[in-house]
C-alpha cells in the first residue's frame, strides 16, 4: 500500500479559506490537516512530514498594513529555512488569494533570483499585489486564460472560470525586465479574459492587473500563486449559472487543480 | 520617542483610494476640484533607534515597488510647505478610540525582533488638488473625510506628546446614590442625571427595595437594575400590558393584551407546534433542526442608533454583535452565512432638506456597507442576500438589520451552568467603549454628546472575533465548558448577570484585562467593549480551556465563580461593590400599562389613467431605488466564503439577475441546503400594519419556495423597528402588525423561532419628531431537501412557457407602481394562508420533479417587474398576453394587472415536454399560461383588449434597472 499524499493548509488570525482550501485537497484522496502558524512556528509540526503547502485565503492579520504582509514576513523571518528546504526537495506549494499576497510579499514568488537563500534578504521582492483600481473589495467571476508551465495547471482547459474575492488584486512587477523574465520563463500561468478568450476590460479584468495576470508559479512550476479561487469551483454547483448548464461532471474548473497537485506528489515525492 | 512615517504612492500608481475620495467629494456637490491624493501615516512611539524605525518601514510598512516613504523623529517634523491651489487635512482618530490596525502592526513590529515598540496610531494625510474655498474645505472634512465622534484634524502646531491613551490608575472609592432619601422629583433626577432611562414606577420600587434593606444602593447596582430593566435587555413593552383600541369603519373595539411577545408571537410558534423548532425564543438564537447530526440557528439583530451616528462603524459592530449571538447560541455554533437589511433615507435627497445634525442618506448607505464587508469579509462569513429600502422618514433614524446564521451538532443545544464552574472572559480587553457614549473621547464634543447614546463611537475587530471563533469551536468540541454567552449590550453585567441568574455569581472586576488604566469598577461592569464571550468553565477544566485559547492567541482570564447563594456579587481588589438579590433583579421590574390606538386611515385608490403604452411606466418601475439592482452593493460581500453558495444572491447569464433567496450548502458532501430570503415592506404598513406582517411572511416565504424551499421547514424571524411607543398611534401600529404576524404564521404553519425589537426610532427637530414607519423584516430560514434540484429566476429557453401561478387583485395599493405616480392608494394587497400554501406546495412538488426551468416570485412592481428582470437576467425575449393572468379584480385596466402587488404569486418557466405534468400538479389552482420565452431581445406583453401595452428592448430594461444604484 502506498502512503498518502499530506497536505498543510496553514492558517492563522483571519485566514478563513482554510476549511474548503483541506476539503479540496481531501476529495481528491490527500491526508489533511489543518494547521495554525503557530504550531509551526513552536516547531511542534514540521513542515518536513508534509508534500504540499498550501496557504489559503483570508485576511490575514486584518490585511492591517498591506494584505499579506505581516504572514509573509513571520514566513520569511522565522520559516525560511523549513521552506526553502521544503522547495528544494521537489515538494509543491499554493497559495490562493491572501496566500498568492503571502507568497509574493515573502518573495518566495516568483522567486526570480539564483541566489543561494540563507535569509530573507536573499528573497527581493520583484512583483506585488495592491488595491483594486476599482478601490473596493469585489467578488466576482473571472474567465482565465491558462498559459505557461505548472505542474499544477496541467490538462487544464484553455480558459477556465473562477471567481475573485479581494480589494487588493492588482499585480505590479518592479521592473519591465521583471515582467519579461516572468514571460521568457513561463511564468505567467493565468491572465484575465473576456468570456470568448480575448482581452479583457474592466471588470473582466476585475482589479487592474498590468498584462492581465491573475497567478503566476516559480521557475519550476511547482509553486503556484494565483488570486483567483480554484477551490471555489470545486464542484458543478458552485457556478453561478450551473442552472442553465448541462452537467457533465460533478467537479467544477478548479477541481484538477488540486487532483494535479496530489497526484504529481503520489508519483514524485512518495516511494514505494 | 516617537516616529512618524508618511508613505505615499510612487509616480505612476494609482491612487485608487484617491480616486474614491475624490468621488464622494463630487457627491457633496463641490467643484473645483481636479484629483485627491492620500497618504498613510504611522506614529511609532517606543524606545526605539533611527535606524530601527527605518528598518520597520523598510520590512514591513512600505512596498518598495510601489511606495515612497519619509520617517523622522516627531521633533524634527516639519509639514511640508503648502503650496497654491492645494489642501491639506490629516485625519487621525481620537485619544481612546481604538485604532484599528494598531495591534497587528505592534506584532508586525515584534516579530522583526523590534521589542521595545509601545504604540501606535495611524492617520491618513489628504492632499486636495484643485481651487476651493476654507468654507468648503471644512464641509469636505467634516463630510466626507471624518466622522468628528471619533475622528479629527490633526493639528500640526500641537502634536501629541505621547500616543498611548494613559490615566492614573484607579484606586477604588465606593459611592453610593441616596435614593431612601429622595422624595419623586429627586428620583426622576437621579434617573435623567444618571442617563439610566428608569421611569418613576421603576425609581419607585428600587427605591422601596432598598428602604427595605436599610442602605442605599451602590453606583453599580443602580446601574446594573438600569441596564437589566432596560427596553433593550429586558423589552418593556413587549412584555408589558398594553390597552389597545382599534377603530375601523366607525367600530371601535378595545382589547386588553398581557404581553405582545406571549400572546401573538410565541402563541402563534405554540399553536402551530413543529417538531423540528429544536430551541426557541429562550436562547441568543432561534435553534432548528437540519439533517440527523446538526441543527441550524438564525439571528436577525438591529443596530439602528450607532448606525445613525458612525455609519462604518454601526454597522460594523452590529454584524460583530450578531455574530456573538450565534457564537453564544447553545454551547456555540458555528456562522456559515450573514444577510443584511437597511433602511435608508432618499439617496437623492438635497442637502438643505437634511434635518440638523444628521448624516446626508448616501453618506449613510456607504457607510454602513463598508461597515458590513469589513466586518462579514474579514470574519469569512459569507454576506449571501439582503435588501435594501428607501424612504424618506429614514433620513434620522436609518435601519440596519444585521443576520447570521450557524451550524452545530445536535447534542450542542442545550447548556446550563453548574455552581462552582468559573466565569472567564475571553476576547477583547475593556475599554470605556460605548459608555456613555463619545463623552470621554475629545473635547471637541459639546452638545451632541449629551444625546450620544453608549456604544456610537465603537470600531469592531473582526479578526479578534475570528480568534474568538476558532477558539470557541476547538473547545467547545473538547466540551471544555458548561454555558457561553456573549458580552452585547450592557457588556459584562448582562453576560455574567443572565450566566448567574439561577444560581448567582462573585465576580471580581479588577481581574477583567483592560485596555488602559483608570477604569473604575462601574465603567469595567458597563463597559460595551466588543469580541468579548463568557464562558462557565468547570474548574477541572480550566487549565486545558486556557491553554486552548492560548494555543489560538485568545485572551482568557478567570474573573469569578458562580456561586449557588443566588446573588450577584461584584468586588473590586476585595471592597464589595454590588450585592443584589437575583430575584429582585430579574423579576422586581414592576408591570406598566401602555395605550395602544390604531385608526384605519382615510386613503383611497387615485383613479390611474393608464396611457396605451406603459413602456415608461415599467421603466420607471424598475428604475424605483426599491425595486433596481443592488449590485454596487452586493460585490462588495464576499457571498463564496466557506465554499457553501448553490444559489448566489446575483444569477443568470450575466450574473447581474436578482435571486429570490441564496441557498447554502453548509456541509461539504451533502446535498442538504438552506435558503435565506427577508421580507419587508414599509409602504403596506402605511396603509394597515397588519397587512404588511402578512405580505413580508408572505414573500419571505415564497422566495424560500421559489429557489426550491421545502415549504414545510421554514422557520421565520420578526424584527419590528418602531418609533416611541410610549405614544398610543406608534404602539397601535405595532399591535396591528403583531397580529398580523399571529394569523399569517398560524395560517401558514411557520412558527417564529426568535426575534427581536427596537423602539423609539424617532429624531427631534426644532421640538417636532420624525419617526420611521413602522417597519417590520420578516427572516425566513427553509430546508432544501436536495440543492441540486434549485432553481433560479433567469429564463432559459425559448421556446419554453411562462405561467403565472396564484390569483391577481387589484392591490396596488402602497405599490411601486402608484409611488412612481405620486400617490399611496388604499388597497393594500392581502393574504389568503389555505390558498397560498397550495400553490406554495404544488410549486415545491414541480421543483423537486425537476418540471420547473425557473421561477420568480411576484413582489414590488408585480408581474411588470417579476417578467422583465426574468428576461434580461436570462438574455432572452418574451412575449406574454394579460389577458391570460388570473385576474380578480373589478378595475380592467392594464397597470393594474401588470402592477399589483397581490401575494401569494410566481412566475415559472415550464418546457414543452414537461408541460402536461406540471399543469396535472396544479390542478383546482388558479393558474394561466400567460406568454413564451422568446430567442432575440424583444420584449413585448399585450394588453387586457389584445393590443401591445409594453414593446421594449430587453437591453434597455436592464439598463434601467441596473443604473439608479450604480455607483
Amino acid at each position: 500500500m502506498s502512503k498518502k499524499v499530506k497536505v498543510i493548509v496553514i492558517r492563522t488570525a483571519g485566514t478563513n479559506c482554510d476549511e474548503e482550501t483541506a476539503f479540496a485537497f481531501k476529495a481528491q484522496g490527500a491526508d489533511t490537516d489543518l494547521v495554525h502558524i503557530n504550531r509551526l512556528l513552536e516547531g511542534k509540526t514540521k513542515l518536513d512530514s508534509y508534500h504540499i503547502l498550501a496557504i489559503p485565503g483570508g485576511f490575514t492579520y486584518g490585511d492591517d498594513i498591506e494584505s499579506g504582509r505581516i504572514l509573509a514576513n513571520e514566513l520569511r523571518l522565522y520559516l525560511i529555512k523549513s521552506i526553502n528546504k521544503f522547495i528544494k526537495d521537489g515538494k509543491l506549494i499554493i497559495g490562493i488569494c491572501n496566500g498568492f499576497q503571502v507568497l509574493v510579499k515573502s518573495g518566495f514568488l516568483p522567486g526570480l533570483s539564483n541566489k543561494k537563500i540563507n535569509s530573507f534578504k536573499d528573497l527581493p521582492q520583484d512583483v506585488t499585489l495592491i488595491s483594486n483600481d476599482s478601490s473596493k473589495f469585489e467578488d466576482r467571476w473571472t474567465y482565465l486564460k491558462t498559459d505557461g508551465k505548472s505542474i499544477w495547471t496541467e490538462g487544464l482547459g484553455e480558459t477556465v472560470y473562477y471567481p475573485v474575492a479581494h480589494a487588493e488584486g492588482k499585480f505590479v512587477v518592479k521592473s519591465k525586465k521583471v515582467l519579461e523574465e516572468l514571460k521568457k520563463n513561463k511564468q505567467i500561468i493565468f491572465r484575465y479574459c473576456n468570456f470568448s478568450g480575448n482581452k479583457p476590460v474592466y471588470p473582466e479584468n476585475p482589479n487592474g492587473s498590468i498584462d492581465n495576470i491573475a497567478g503566476i508559479s516559480d521557475k519550476t512550476g511547482r509553486i503556484l500563486g494565483l488570486m483567483p479561487h480554484p477551490e471555489r469551483h470545486f464542484s458543478f454547483t458552485q457556478h453561478p449559472f450551473w442552472t442553465r448548464l448541462e452537467r457533465k461532471s460533478d467537479f467544477g474548473d478548479g477541481a484538477l487543480i488540486f487532483k494535479n497537485g496530489v497526484n504529481y506528489a503520489k508519483k514524485n515525492l512518495i516511494k514505494g | 520617542m516617537i516616529y512618524r512615517v508618511e508613505i505615499k504612492h510612487k509616480k505612476g500608481i494609482v491612487d485608487s483610494h484617491g480616486m474614491s475620495v475624490f468621488k464622494s467629494i463630487i457627491d457633496l456637490g463641490i467643484k473645483g476640484i481636479k484629483k485627491v491624493h492620500v497618504a498613510q501615516v504611522y506614529n511609532l512611539e517606543g524606545n526605539i533607534t533611527k535606524k530601527q524605525a527605518d528598518q520597520i518601514c523598510k520590512d514591513l510598512l512600505v512596498d518598495e515597488i510601489t511606495q515612497n516613504y519619509r520617517c523622522v523623529s516627531i521633533q524634527n517634523f516639519k509639514p511640508s510647505k503648502i503650496k497654491k491651489d492645494l489642501h491639506v487635512a490629516e485625519i487621525a482618530y481620537n485619544t481612546g478610540v481604538m485604532d484599528p490596525v494598531e495591534h497587528s502592526t505592534i506584532k508586525g513590529i515584534k516579530d522583526l525582533g523590534i521589542k521595545k515598540i509601545q504604540s501606535i496610531r495611524t492617520a491618513k494625510i489628504y492632499t486636495l488638488y484643485g481651487n476651493i474655498s476654507n468654507k468648503n474645505m471644512d464641509i469636505i472634512v467634516n463630510k466626507a473625510l471624518s466622522n468628528k465622534l471619533i475622528q479629527h484634524v490633526v493639528d500640526y502646531n500641537a502634536m501629541d506628546k505621547t500616543l498611548s491613551f494613559t490615566d492614573s490608575k484607579y484606586k477604588c472609592v465606593l459611592s453610593h446614590v441616596d435614593l431612601i432619601g429622595a422624595d419623586d422629583k429627586k428620583l426622576m433626577k437621579i434617573s435623567q442625571d444618571g442617563q439610566l432611562f428608569l421611569n418613576i414606577n421603576e425609581m419607585k420600587a428600587i427605591k422601596a427595595h432598598f428602604k427595605k434593606l436599610k442602605r442605599n444602593p451602590t453606583d453599580c447596582e443602580l446601574e446594573t437594575i438600569a441596564q437589566t430593566w432596560s427596553e433593550h435587555c429586558y423589552h418593556k413593552t413587549f412584555r408589558g400590558n398594553i390597552r389597545y383600541t382599534e377603530t375601523e369603519n366607525k367600530k371601535t373595539k378595545v382589547k386588553t393584551i398581557n404581553s405582545l411577545l406571549k400572546t401573538t408571537i410565541v402563541k402563534a410558534t405554540t399553536d402551530i407546534n413543529k417538531s423540528w423548532c429544536v430551541s426557541v425564543f429562550h436562547d441568543n438564537a432561534g435553534v432548528i433542526k437540519f439533517d440527523q447530526e446538526s441543527n441550524v440557528c438564525f439571528k436577525v439583530e438591529t443596530h439602528n442608533h450607532p448606525s445613525a451616528l458612525e455609519p462604518f462603524g454601526g454597522a460594523n459592530t452590529g454584524i460583530g454583535g450578531v455574530i456573538r449571538d450565534i457564537l453564544g447560541t447553545g454551547l456555540g455554533a458555528k456562522p456559515i452565512c450573514c444577510t443584511d437589511v437597511f433602511c435608508f433615507g432618499s439617496p437623492d435627497m438635497p442637502f438643505d432638506k437634511l434635518p440638523v445634525g444628521t448624516l446626508h442618506p448616501k453618506r449613510v448607505m456607504k457607510g454602513v456597507v463598508s461597515g458590513v464587508r469589513d466586518y462579514g469579509n474579514k470574519m469569512g462569513i459569507p454576506t449571501i442576500n439582503g435588501a435594501i429600502l428607501f424612504d424618506d422618514k429614514f433620513v434620522g433614524n436609518p435601519l440596519v438589520y444585521c443576520g447570521n446564521v450557524g451550524i452545530m451538532p445536535k447534542d450542542k443545544v442545550f447548556k446550563k451552568v453548574l455552581k462552582g464552574d468559573l466565569a472567564v472572559v475571553t476576547g477583547g480587553k475593556t475599554g470605556r467603549d460605548g459608555i456613555h457614549g463619545a463623552t470621554f473621547s475629545s473635547g471637541e464634543l459639546t452638545e451632541e454628546s449629551e444625546t450620544v447614546s453608549s456604544g456610537a463611537v465603537q470600531i469592531g475587530d473582526p479578526i479578534q472575533e475570528k480568534k474568538v471563533l476558532d477558539a470557541l469551536i476547538k473547545t467547545r468540541d473538547q466540551n471544555l465548558y458548561n454555558f457561553v454567552t456573549d458580552c452585547g449590550a450592557g457588556g459584562l453585567s448582562s453576560a455574567a448577570g443572565e450566566m448567574g441568574e439561577k444560581l448567582g455569581v462573585r465576580i471580581d472586576l479588577d481581574r477583567v484585562p483592560l485596555k488602559y488604566e483608570g477604569l473604575n469598577y462601574d465603567e469595567i461592569w458597563i463597559s460595551e467593549s466588543q469580541e468579548r464571550m463568557v464562558f462557565s468553565v468547570p474548574p477541572n477544566k480550566i487549565k486545558k480551556f486556557l491553554s486552548v485559547c492560548s494555543d489560538e492567541n485568545v485572551e482568557a482570564t478567570v474573573i469569578g465563580t458562580f456561586t449557588g447563594n443566588k446573588k450577584l456579587e461584584l468586588f473590586y481588589e476585595g471592597t464589595q461593590v454590588c450585592d443584589l438579590d437575583m430575584r429582585f433583579l430579574y423579576e422586581g421590574n414592576p408591570k406598566i400599562t401602555k395605550e395602544a390606538v390604531w385608526k384605519k386611515p382615510a386613503f383611497v385608490d387615485p383613479k390611474t389613467k393608464p396611457s396605451k403604452i406603459l413602456n415608461e411606466n415599467l421603466l420607471n418601475v424598475l428604475s424605483h431605488y426599491n425595486v433596481c439592482s443592488k449590485e454596487w452593493v452586493i460585490r462588495q460581500y464576499d457571498h463564496e466564503v466557506q465554499g457553501t453558495s448553490i444559489i448566489k444572491p446575483l444569477v443568470g447569464i450575466n450574473c447581474d439577475g436578482p435571486s429570490d433567496a441564496s441557498v447554502i450548502a453548509p456541509k461539504f458532501g451533502s446535498k442538504k441546503g438552506l435558503a435565506i430570503s427577508n421580507g419587508i415592506n414599509v409602504m403596506y404598513g402605511k396603509i394597515d400594519p397588519f397587512w404588511m406582517s402578512a405580505s413580508c411572511i408572505d414573500e419571505a416565504i415564497r422566495q424560500v419556495v421559489s429557489v426550491g424551499g421545502n415549504p414545510e421547514r421554514i422557520a421565520i424571524l420578526d424584527n419590528f423597528c418602531w418609533g416611541n411607543p410610549d405614544k398610543p398611534d406608534r404602539l397601535g401600529s405595532m399591535v396591528r402588525a403583531a397580529f398580523g404576524c399571529y394569523e399569517t404564521a398560524v395560517g401558514y404553519k411557520v412558527p417564529f423561532i426568535s426575534g427581536k425589537d427596537s423602539l423609539y426610532n424617532e429624531y427631534m427637530e426644532n421640538n417636532k419628531s420624525i419617526s420611521i414607519p413602522g417597519t417590520i423584516l420578516i427572516s425566513a430560514i427553509g430546508i432544501v431537501d436536495d440543492v441540486n434540484k434549485a432553481v433560479t429566476m433567469d429564463l432559459k429557453e425559448a421556446g419554453n412557457y411562462i405561467y403565472c401561478v396564484g390569483e391577481t387583485f387589484n392591490e396596488l395599493g402602497g405599490s411601486v407602481y402608484l409611488d412612481t405616480l405620486g400617490a399611496l392608494g388604499a388597497s393594500v394587497p392581502k393574504v389568503d394562508t389555505k390558498k397560498g400554501m397550495k400553490t406554495f406546495k404544488a410549486l415545491s412538488k414541480a421543483i423537486r420533479q425537476g418540471l420547473v426551468r425557473s421561477s420568480h416570485d411576484c413582489s414590488e412592481g408585480g408581474i411588470g417587474v417579476a417578467l422583465a428582470e426574468m428576461s434580461f437576467s436570462g438574455g432572452l425575449g418574451v412575449t406574454a398576453r394579460l389577458d391570460k393572468v388570473p385576474y380578480k379584480g373589478t378595475y380592467k385596466k392594464n397597470d393594474a394587472v401588470l402592477f399589483s402587488e397581490s401575494n401569494s404569486r410566481f412566475l415559472i418557466e415550464v418546457s414543452e415536454k414537461n408541460k402536461n405534468k406540471f399543469e396535472d400538479l396544479l390542478k383546482g389552482l388558479p393558474f394561466g399560461v400567460i406568454g413564451k420565452v422568446e430567442e432575440g431581445q424583444e420584449f413585448v406583453i399585450y394588453g387586457l383588449d389584445g393590443q401591445p401595452c409594453v414593446n421594449i428592448y430587453t437591453e434597455d430594461l436592464r439598463e434601467a434597472w441596473k443604473k439608479p444604484l450604480r455607483w
